[in-house]
């Protein structure tokens, strides 16, 4: 069973790079948590793609790429919310529109450089076997301020989800809580696109919660249960990209996605078994 | 102002941005009173409830929750909406539910104690619901849901509490535990103000009703504002026959007989 540890005892940029990943993963399955239960996977899928001309103009003109991030994200959340407010328009139309605009600034700003080949696959598809441990460090301050943020919130976000009007009866402001939560979700894409690109995030936001979900009766257990899956992704995705020799970024996604896939149909096999139990419950 | 009264309207208008849904709505609800708002689909009874927990704001007149502006005391209102998105798609217990009562009473940070779990269990016992206390919600019928979302409303040991049809999708034994609930808050000196379409079964709980038909057709206690003459104009149709004498009686007592008002033809 050597095969399994001897990649990360071999090699200490592994070890960087499962650490890395095992941030993520956290950061992910937290606010990926939100965005499964809050029906917000399309604000997500926006934002990890609508970053990418901050990221390019941060290239462009010698700042980190994580700076063009947090720009991208803010412009997004901010048009969105003025699109949303004023006008008659759905957040769905506001957010859409936004994301094929910033994603196409994003393809134009890129083509007209010379100076992004490299850069280019490293902004889509991350660089996970390269971070730094500058970048380690910022991870983990990112994802304690995700958990921070998740825990203090908990309620108005449990509310939120479960009915908006709801929370605003019971005192927290629908509006600040689900911008909180958006940023919550643009601090976890922002953090992420160096270990698994712009393009792959969206997959670890959304794949082990939604495996998650299907498993869990209760959102912490939900929680836990995406936390595990993601992992689990990091770890074999990683497996596979050291002994296969195939892109990491986009090994670490298709396992999330296989996880989800499994998941699905255990899930499926066993309800089945399960359907005439609850039928003769509700009579 | 009286510390008694909950919630004070006068020369309200109610709707949504400059479409005035109900206009001048006159009304005083004192602690240990029941008012029902009653009327069609669409009618304003909604509208009013959501403008009083301040999901909307009024158009104009004044309009005061415990003496203050509405929304000013979150922890003193329970609100029970006709919609709940989350009932079947989060991964809820109807426990998980019913503790959400208790949020407003702790705010954002203030831990549960046992008393909450024990105000929990007794909210859940209120409406029968102890035995499906951990199944997913997504496993509920309508009625058990409704059921839970009523647990959660009594949770909150609130004050006020605002109740958008509260019957709807439940069982007659779901109803009669759902009146025993309300009678139950009102004793303990709570205000309920609830919109229905059930004449006869809120009349016996209620200490006010008011008519809703895009105006205030009748506001008042049971017996003066619940008359063939309000009932025609707020549902369009005339209640006589069997059906009148049962309304009649549930609201004025059986010193009605069959036949009075024969000038309102039976339609329904």
């Amino acid at each position: 069973m050597d095969w399994l540890i001897h990649p990360f005892t071999a090699n200490s940029f592994m070890v960087q790079a499962l650490l890395a990943g095992v941030l993520v993963s956290i950061a992910c399955s937290v606010a990926g948590t939100f965005v499964i239960l809050r029906g917000l996977s399309f604000i997500g899928d926006a934002l990890s793609h609508g970053v990418l001309p901050g990221i390019a103009v941060a290239f462009l003109v010698g700042l980190p790429g994580i700076l063009g991030a947090a720009a991208g994200a803010a412009f997004m959340i901010g048009g969105i919310s003025l699109i949303t407010r004023r006008s008659r328009l759905s957040s769905d139309t506001a957010i859409g529109l936004l994301f094929v605009g910033m994603l196409s600034l994003g393809v134009i700003i890129i083509s007209r450089s010379s100076s992004f080949s490299g850069d280019l696959t490293r902004i889509l598809f991350g660089e996970i076997l390269g971070i730094s441990s500058q970048s380690l460090f910022l991870q983990l301050a990112a994802t304690v301020v995700i958990i921070a943020i998740a825990v203090v919130c908990a309620r108005p976000f449990l509310l939120l989800s479960f009915d908006p009007e709801q929370a605003q009866v019971a005192g927290f402001s629908t509006r600040l809580y689900h911008n909180i939560m958006l940023f919550m979700i643009a601090l976890t894409v922002i953090v992420s696109f160096q270990t698994v690109g712009t393009l792959l995030v969206f997959g670890l936001l959304i794949a082990p919660a939604a495996a998650g979900a299907l498993l869990a009766r209760r959102i912490k257990i939900m929680m836990m249960w995406s936390v595990i899956f993601g992992v689990l992704s990091m770890y074999i995705g990683l497996l596979l990209s050291y002994y296969l020799n195939l892109a990491a970024g986009a090994s670490i996604i298709l396992v999330t996605v296989v996880i989800f896939f499994i998941v699905f149909v255990v899930q499926n096999i066993r309800s089945r078994k399960f359907i005439p139990t609850k039928e003769k419950d509700h009579g | 102002m009286d510390k008694n009264i909950y919630v004070h309207a006068s020369s309200l208008d109610i709707g949504y941005k400059e479409e005035v849904i109900v206009p001048d709505i006159n009304l005083e609800l004192k602690n240990g009173q029941a008012l029902a708002l009653i009327g069609t689909n669409g009618s304003g009874k909604s509208t009013l409830l959501r403008t009083i927990v301040n999901l909307i704001e009024p158009l104009s007149g004044a309009l005061t929750v415990f003496g203050r502006d509405p929304g000013s005391s979150p922890r003193r209102v329970a609100y029970l909406g006709q919609f709940h998105n989350g009932g079947f798609i989060l991964p809820l217990q109807a426990i998980d539910v019913v503790r959400m009562g208790r949020f407003p009473v702790h705010g954002l940070l203030g831990r549960m104690r046992k008393e909450d779990d024990e105000i929990v269990r007794s909210a859940m016992h209120m409406m029968g619901i102890e035995n499906i206390a951990v199944t997913p919600m997504r496993y509920l019928s309508g009625g058990q849901q409704q059921r839970t979302y009523l647990a959660q409303v009594l949770a909150h040991r609130a004050d006020l509490l605002v109740l958008d049809e509260p019957t709807a999708g439940l069982d007659a034994g779901g109803r009669d535990l759902y009146l025993q609930a309300v009678k139950s808050e009102l004793a303990r000196g709570a205000a309920v103000v609830l919109a229905t379409h059930d004449i006869q079964e809120e009349a016996t709980i209620c200490d006010q009703v008011m008519l809703l038909a895009h105006r205030v057709v009748a506001y008042g206690s049971p017996q003066t504002a619940l008359n063939p003459e309000a009932l025609l104009e707020t549902f369009g149709i005339v209640v006589t026959g069997d059906k009148r004498l049962r309304v009649i009686e549930s609201v004025h007592g059986h010193d009605h007989g069959e036949g009075q008002h024969e000038k309102h033809q039976d339609k329904i």
